[in-house]
């Protein structure tokens, strides 16, 4: 088959990279959306890095075809492939790799006065306020601090208008603080550029925090790929997120109790009450909860200390990380939860699907905080 | 004064030759350095050997056997005579052969290291940034590598001052023409006329040292990739 792309996949990423070398050998096959965030997540030595290179074509797939938002940048059965400098696209390495001969506004014109003026979609002005990078602009990649480095790089990458913007663990080498310090610049990012993203990582909570649609990689396979809501409450993965395995809650804030400090956060199917917020109103968030998190019980009961009950009910059960303890996927009016019990629980509570139970959340990972 | 007229042609041709050769090894020895520096071929080894040989070699074995290959019965001897350009030995174009490559190593061995230490990602960044590759060797490798050359070229250009055994093989003594410093102060010492020698090789220490002086004080520490 060849070249010819049917106008259904104009808006759509698709993927197939085969290739081999040592003991390695990655094999894929992904449909992803042309928008958002879609993270590709995995242990170290799954893969992922090397499907990201292939993205770019640093790394070329013995068998290969990439086409992003209708335009084919690689076919091996068409001998078709775009060399990198040819593909429009942007990536952020783990280490910032600025270019240490130039000083950090030259390294930001680096890669924009390659790109034609009327390609030019993103502008200067946006990206350095949305960096916050416009006081570095004399300084040299030597005289910065690893955060910064990291913000100049994702700049440099912004500058050049990618269609396709790939990220290869851009925080891991970075300390928490400097994390916390770039977290909410890449959800700025992903709030206000319309970039589609693949976002390598092998940390859950920047997965759940940034991604739209995940891609659980495994010995350079595809275990599960999908939206990441309905993708992490899956029984069926190896629990590659082992005792981290839970989900991921899209809300707003519906209110905030000022007697008691607390804002009450409302998703399809239920709310939650958390330690006040300083978002308004109508603000949307995301957060995390662990299925460890998550006791369940048959009745109602008033005379707790937990807060944060929901109605749901039992879809499925599968095993856990360890012989005594159970997955249970559970639905709150069409969202997921998780829950995590023990087998024995499980047999004296009768848990079957379609029974109506409670679900108790004993806490909530609120994502976007810094 | 202290020089001759012949002591001043010696030193002029020296100068010319380095120069030219220092020019012609770089635009040789850097597509070699560069080939050796990124290659996984199995070729990396003998090719890498083959350009370090004159390390070890007596000059004069290089010598010979260039001037055996370029003489009127070699195979470049009989090629050259062909295209009509007569044979290279006892002419300055065999002595500029000879020099490039004798001064080889010196010339290629900085560049590769200087393009090992560059490494990879470099590149990699600046084809992400629309960068082709000789946009990127311009742009990015140039200037990284630039101590590689600056040493390159020092080391190419008084290796060749100092040669002596290639020129005296397939250069002879023909004054202004193949007769370099280094086989003037031999003239002069064979001659016993040692207050000339003196003069010579004395400039001679001094120039050397001050082209290491130069190439040491200009090592400092090289950046790596922020």
């Amino acid at each position: 088959m060849n070249a010819a792309l049917e106008p259904a996949l104009a808006d759509r990423i698709h993927a197939r990279f085969r290739l081999g070398w040592g003991g390695f050998a990655l094999d894929v096959d992904l449909q992803l959306p042309g928008r958002g965030v879609t993270a590709l997540f995995g242990h170290s030595g799954s893969g992922k890095t090397t499907c990201l290179r292939c993205f770019a074509g640093l790394e070329r797939a013995a068998e290969g075809y990439l086409a992003v938002n209708g335009e084919l940048w690689q076919d091996s059965a068409a001998g078709v492939f775009v060399p990198t400098h040819q593909r429009p696209l942007g990536y952020v390495f783990q280490e910032a790799s600025l270019f240490p001969h130039l000083n950090v506004r030259r390294n930001l014109e680096y890669g924009l006065k390659r790109v034609d003026a009327s390609s030019r979609r993103v502008s200067w002005e946006h990206v350095m306020e949305l960096l916050g990078i416009g006081h570095l602009l004399e300084r040299m990649p030597g005289h910065l601090s690893g955060g910064e480095r990291q913000r100049v790089g994702i700049a440099r990458a912004l500058l050049t208008s990618p269609r396709l913007l790939l990220m290869d663990e851009p925080l891991a080498a970075l300390d928490l603080k400097r994390k916390n310090e770039i977290l909410p610049y890449l959800e700025r990012l992903h709030d206000e550029l319309d970039i589609p993203v693949l976002y390598v990582s092998h940390a859950p909570d920047e997965v759940a925090r940034l991604a739209d649609h995940l891609v659980l990689l495994d010995q350079g396979r595809v275990v599960a790929q999908g939206p990441l809501q309905q993708t992490l409450a899956r029984l069926d993965l190896p629990t590659a997120l082992g005792e981290d395995a839970g989900v991921v809650i899209e809300a707003y804030v519906a209110d905030h109790d000022q007697a008691y400090h607390l804002t009450r956060l409302a998703f399809t199917g239920g709310s939650v009450l958390v330690a006040r917020r300083p978002e308004a109103v109508g603000q949307r968030l995301r957060f995390r909860v662990h299925a460890r998190d998550v006791s369940l019980a048959l009745s109602r009961c008033e005379d707790t200390s937990i807060t944060n009950v929901i109605a749901a009910t039992v879809c499925e059960l599968a095993a856990a990380d360890t012989p005594a303890h159970l997955l249970v996927r559970l639905e709150a009016d069409g969202t997921p939860l998780l829950a995590r019990i023990t087998r024995r629980s499980s047999d004296h509570l009768g848990l079957a699907p379609g029974l109506r139970l409670w679900a108790q959340i004993k806490a909530v990972a609120l994502l976007g905080e810094s | 004064m202290p020089l001759t007229d012949q002591d001043f042609a010696a030193l002029r041709l020296t100068l010319e030759l380095a120069s030219l050769t220092t020019v012609l090894l770089l635009l040789i020895g850097t597509p070699i350095a560069w080939w050796l520096a990124h290659t996984r071929s199995p070729l990396k080894g003998p090719v890498g050997a083959l350009v370090a040989l004159p390390l070890v070699l007596p000059p004069t074995v290089l010598g010979f056997y260039l001037l055996v290959t370029m003489g009127p019965h070699g195979p470049v001897g009989q090629l050259t005579q062909t295209l009509g350009l007569g044979t290279l030995p006892f002419t300055f174009a065999g002595l500029v052969v000879g020099s490039v490559f004798y001064s080889m190593p010196f010339v290629v061995q900085p560049l590769q290291n200087a393009f090992e230490a560059i490494g990879e990602r470099p590149l990699e960044v600046a084809a992400t940034l629309r960068a082709s590759p000789w946009d990127t060797f311009f742009s990015v490798v140039l200037p990284l590598a630039r101590p590689g050359f600056v040493t390159a070229s020092i080391l190419g250009f008084a290796h060749t001052v100092g040669e002596f055994g290639v020129v005296l093989m397939i250069g002879g003594n023909i004054p202004e023409r193949t007769r370099t410093v280094s086989v003037q102060i031999f003239d002069h010492v064979e001659s016993m006329k040692y207050a000339e020698a003196h003069w010579l090789a004395g400039g001679m220490v001094v120039f050397s040292f001050l082209v290491l002086l130069a190439l040491y004080s200009s090592r400092r520490g090289k950046p790596g990739l922020g």
